[in-house]
């Protein structure tokens, strides 16, 4: 009888690879105590925290875990129910209201997840007659997403409106109702989309646009709304969707629009209706976060300076890291068996970034994946780059890749 | 014009010979993810460029029927007789 693990067999062999080839699995680093936003405890070393999206440092803001505590001493710890049932309390309204007027939006949505406010935005609104666009790079939620409708899926080039504008002609269905999908900031290469020239192929096409502001939310724009407040263009966004869980440090997605039909959607939402809402000390620290966001506007100019010191690093070193400076710095490694020993070797050294292996990297090409914290010190970027220095060195990666890569 | 499964499966395997990393003796029979060794990421991108050189549109939810060479070339023969 075939078993139902034979399809492992593969994954099994390339996990042993990646194990054998460094000595420990990547994907199972446990963070054993976070000692602050930058610094936590791995395999008992206190280790540089270079890959946890945690932009603003957020997730150990005392006000956020005060709210939660008093929360969690107001209306206990679970809602045990979904949004539609028995999960919304006031608190959900109160956050739904806070976040919509950060936006300018008539109304919000908020999800358990990240994820979900990705499956259910697209799954609720692309149906079996409509067409959904998506940029080829987008995030496994948004193409998952894809797949739970019934909608006739395109992909578009990466960040490229023209091919956008020249698929949706394709299509020659000038009746049909479109859904594009970009991210703000690309999560694995920290590229930033062009959503002004993506409005504009939007309104010549008569598309709607949604735009997902996961990693660009807090980190883009004046008052840090992100990529569409960057560009300007807001009002023809017709749905921001976005999580609580990179700027604001906890957990949780949202969708914000003036569509008046969002309150339907909460009705024809399988990932917002088919599971428990989160829990009040979440819904709490969240709003508590947003506030001192809000308030700390230093922080978003901070970000930037850190991602642009460690960014010059990168290039001064050699390294071939991502063109563009975003809280997102990706440092392209030519192959696997220079990408696992040196993200070993990092760790071991005391620094933390993510190893991104392809088919998850947009070219065939691995990466060593940074993320920049506002409460990074210039110190720490600075050790974090003698370390990259040294690990390269160790594993015999060539500085200034661009010449060895032509 | 109308296209036949024969003409756009040579046209794929032309194409896909341009890629070096292909092997020589593939014919519309060979499945595209194990016989070329593509995963899911390569396909798709190998199925814009097809979009492209034809002008058709594929959409994403009928590539989880295709396996083989000649499958996405009836495909697309099928999309095209349609538009």
């Amino acid at each position: 009888m075939a078993s139902l693990f034979s399809k492992y067999e593969g994954l099994a062999g390339s996990l042993g690879a990646v194990v054998a080839a460094g000595g420990r699995n990547p994907f199972a680093v446990v963070i054993e105590k976070p000692l602050s936003s930058t610094v936590g405890v791995i395999e008992g070393r206190e280790t540089l925290l270079f890959g946890t999206n945690n932009y603003l440092g957020l997730s150990q803001s005392v006000r956020a875990i005060k709210a939660a505590q008093a929360a969690a001493e107001a209306c206990g710890v679970g809602t045990t129910g979904s949004r539609i049932a028995n999960g919304t309390q006031s608190l959900h309204r109160q956050l739904e209201r806070k976040i919509a007027d950060f936006f300018h939006r008539r109304d919000a949505m908020v999800f358990s997840t990240g994820y979900q406010a990705n499956l259910g935005m697209i799954s609720a609104l692309a149906g079996k007659d409509d067409y959904l666009l998506l940029d080829a790079d987008s995030h496994a939620s948004i193409y998952d997403g894809s797949r739970l409708s019934a909608a006739q899926v395109i992909r578009f080039r990466h960040n490229d409106p023209d091919d956008l504008y020249k698929r949706i002609k394709r299509l020659d269905a000038p009746d049909a109702a479109k859904l594009v999908v970009v991210e703000g900031i690309y999560s694995m290469t920290g590229n930033v989309a062009p959503v002004a020239e993506f409005a504009a192929v939007k309104k010549e096409t008569g598309a709607y646009l949604l735009v997902d502001e996961a990693h660009s939310f807090g980190v883009l724009g004046e008052h840090g709304r992100g990529s569409a407040e960057a560009e300007g263009v807001e009002a023809d966004v017709d749905f921001i969707v976005g999580t609580f869980s990179k700027s604001l440090g906890t957990v949780g997605g949202y969708c914000v629009s003036d569509h008046p039909e969002l309150e339907l959607v909460r009705l024809n939402c399988r990932p917002y209706m088919f599971t428990a809402s989160l829990p009040p000390e979440v819904i709490a620290a969240t709003a508590a976060a947003l506030e001192e966001m809000q308030e700390h506007p230093e922080l978003r100019a901070q970000l930037m300076d850190n991602a642009a010191r460690l960014h010059a690093g990168f290039v001064r070193l050699g390294l071939n890291a991502s063109q563009r400076v975003s809280p997102v710095i990706a440092v392209t490694l030519e192959t696997v068996e220079q990408a696992i020993p040196m993200w070993n070797r990092l760790l071991e050294l005391g620094v933390y970034v993510n190893l991104s292996l392809p088919p998850a990297t947009p070219d065939s090409r691995p990466l060593l994946r940074c993320s920049v914290m506002a409460t990074h010190t210039a110190a720490q970027i600075d050790q974090a780059l003698e370390i990259f220095r040294q690990a390269a060195e160790d594993c015999n990666v060539p500085l200034s890749a661009k010449e060895t890569a032509a | 014009m109308s296209e036949t499964v024969e003409g756009v499966s040579a046209l794929i395997i032309q194409k896909l010979l341009s890629n070096p990393k292909v092997p020589r003796d593939i014919n519309g029979d060979c499945k595209i993810m194990e016989d070329l060794a593509f995963d899911s990421l390569a396909v798709m991108n190998f199925v814009m460029e097809v979009e492209d050189s034809l002008d058709v549109s594929v959409p994403l939810d009928k590539l989880a029927d295709i396996r083989t060479i000649n499958d996405l070339a009836a495909c697309i023969v099928d999309l095209k007789s349609k538009g």
